[in-house]
């Protein structure tokens, strides 16, 4: 459903959706190197660490699937929903470098029949939803074309 | 009994359901049920621990005050906790505390909920900081969509079936269909389950757990109280655990959108729901084979599987096996869910692990009527709250 509306990301700071490599922006501390999303920026996660300062990296744009599903029925606000509804998957998926597990929907079309824990998934950007004046953009993931 | 012993003096429920009275009625009933149970006056309770509610505006903040004002004011001490599911034990907790540092003799713990229908949908307005706000407005991502990623994980890895899933479900039912608590009695068939609505693939409407209206209260007393009332054998709290996660938590938990990193801290040796009934063992000095029972959250169906392995009852993996061998049903080495568990209550939220210790305390007095467990001699609770707060309670008799 993309339209001539602008486009932007339907939260401020979390991916980088402009440009051929869309990806994740994680916090790095500056001072053990723990990796934190959504993007620390007051305290590191580190029980050991009392650092305040954090970079942001790029994630890792492809992972494997940690695990997945779908939501059948419309979920309630703020979520903002097709109508007429159309489920979408989710998943959540294991970046290796990174060593963590990010969730993300899955990418338009993709059904749970068509992914099995494992599978290399990419991220992607799409239309979340969108407004009178705009199209509120988010990151999914899609499995890797084979 | 030893001095810094506490011990349950009395327990009651109010029925769970979709009432749609104001929540102070069903603590109220609950608190006038566990006193009576206990022989207690509300006039002599010292300290009033309540489990609070966000769904009920601001007398649910303040459980605490609201129920003993509700009761009367009697000049007790009071306390309010929250944690999410878990609020019930961490109220429990709030009153041992005070009973085992010799500031009160007898406490009162209520916690009770008044529900809306469908998803549990995060507080009104724009929230763009909060995490619990954020996963759905970002990713639509509801309650059961996390259940569902734990159940799919485990179809995957361990070759679970959705009708192993379903199993669990028909147990519960069998379990709680003569139980006057419960909302939801009606025994079941697997294929009924499985021809229930999918509601997040791979779990079905019956196996997801519903939310209801309830209350449950628990009369805690110190073991000279409990003399002096002539109580000299009973149910004694064993441990009680809310342990939060250790860093880096590996498991994907509501609301968060990712897992701690484990790229520079390696991963602790158990993880999060592992140390819960861990923590609770090591306090009462137990393990897995001395219990007689155990209550579990079964958020939803497939979950209780993973509690088998988180409670120690079984390996990683061997769930379905002890489903399938009966380890775990009414008759077996250690029933799961005597009391229908939350397939057969949907979730209070705050009275939900109170009305674990509720169940438990029956099964261990002998008093379960039709849903008796045998010579019940040891049971434990288990639980887990939004946000890293995780719940288990170990009563003896």
């Amino acid at each position: 459903m993309s339209t001539d509306k602008p486009k932007v990301p339907a939260v401020e700071g979390w991916f980088e959706s402009n440009g051929p490599n869309p990806h994740l922006i994680g916090g790095q501390c500056e001072k053990c190197g723990t990796i934190s999303f959504p993007r620390e920026k007051s305290f590191c996660k580190n029980p050991s660490c009392d650092s305040t300062s954090f970079r942001a990296v790029p994630l890792s744009q492809r992972g494997t699937i940690w695990s997945y599903t779908n939501a059948c029925y419309k979920p309630p606000a703020p979520y903002v929903a097709s109508d007429p509804y159309v489920p979408f998957g989710i998943a959540a998926v294991e970046l290796e470098k990174e060593g963590m597990v990010v969730m993300g929907q899955l990418a338009h079309g993709v059904r749970v029949e068509d992914v099995r824990v494992g599978m290399e998934v990419e991220l992607v950007v799409e239309t979340l939803f969108a407004t009178e004046e705009k199209e509120l953009l988010v990151w999914k993931w899609k499995p890797v074309a084979s | 009994m030893a001095r810094d012993e506490v011990v349950i003096l009395g327990v009651g429920m109010h029925p769970w359901g979709k009432w749609g009275q104001n929540f102070v009625e069903y603590g109220v009933a609950a608190a006038r049920a566990a006193l009576a149970d206990a022989g207690v006056a509300w006039t002599d309770i010292q300290f009033v621990s309540g489990a609070c509610t966000m769904r009920c505006g601001y007398p649910g903040y303040v459980a605490g005050a609201t129920f003993a004002q509700a009761l009367g004011w009697n000049g007790a001490r009071i306390a309010s906790s929250y944690a999410a599911c878990a609020s019930g034990s961490m109220a429990l907790e709030a009153a041992r505390a005070q009973i085992r540092s010799g500031r009160c003799d007898v406490a009162l713990v209520v916690g009770a909920d008044t529900t809306p229908k469908g998803f549990l949908a995060p507080q009104a307005g724009e929230r763009p900081n909060d995490p619990d706000w954020l996963r759905f407005r970002l990713l639509g991502a509801t309650n059961p969509t996390y259940f569902a990623l734990y159940a799919r994980r485990r179809m995957d890895l361990y070759g679970t079936t959705e009708r192993d899933i379903a199993e669990v479900r028909v147990k519960n039912a069998q379990h709680g269909f003569t139980n006057p608590y419960a909302r939801y009695r009606q025994e079941l068939t697997v294929d009924a389950v499985l021809a229930s609505n999918m509601v997040a693939d791979p779990l079905r409407l019956l196996e997801i757990c519903a939310t209801s209206d309830g209350g449950a209260a628990v009369v805690v007393a110190s073991a000279d109280y409990a003399r002096k009332k002539g109580v000299t054998s009973g149910v004694k709290i064993a441990a009680v655990s809310t342990v939060t996660p250790s860093y880096p938590s590996d498991q994907i938990e509501m609301p968060d959108f990712a897992t701690d990193s484990w790229a520079v801290v390696p991963r602790p040796g158990h993880a999060f729901r592992d140390s819960v009934a861990r923590a609770a063992y090591e306090e009462a000095g137990l393990g897995p084979e001395d219990m007689s029972l155990a209550e579990v959250y079964d958020l939803s169906s497939a979950m209780e599987l993973d509690w088998y392995e988180q409670l120690g009852l079984a390996e990683a993996g061997e769930g379905e096996r002890l489903l399938h061998d009966g380890v775990t049903r009414l008759g077996g080495r250690c029933p799961v869910n005597t009391s229908g568990g939350l397939a057969c209550f949907g979730e209070a939220v705050p009275a939900q692990a109170l009305a674990q210790v509720c169940e438990v305390t029956w099964q261990l007095r002998g008093t379960a009527g039709p849903r008796q467990v045998k010579n019940a001699k040891t049971g434990i609770t288990a639980n887990q709250g939004l946000f890293g707060h995780g719940s288990s309670v170990i009563l003896t008799r």
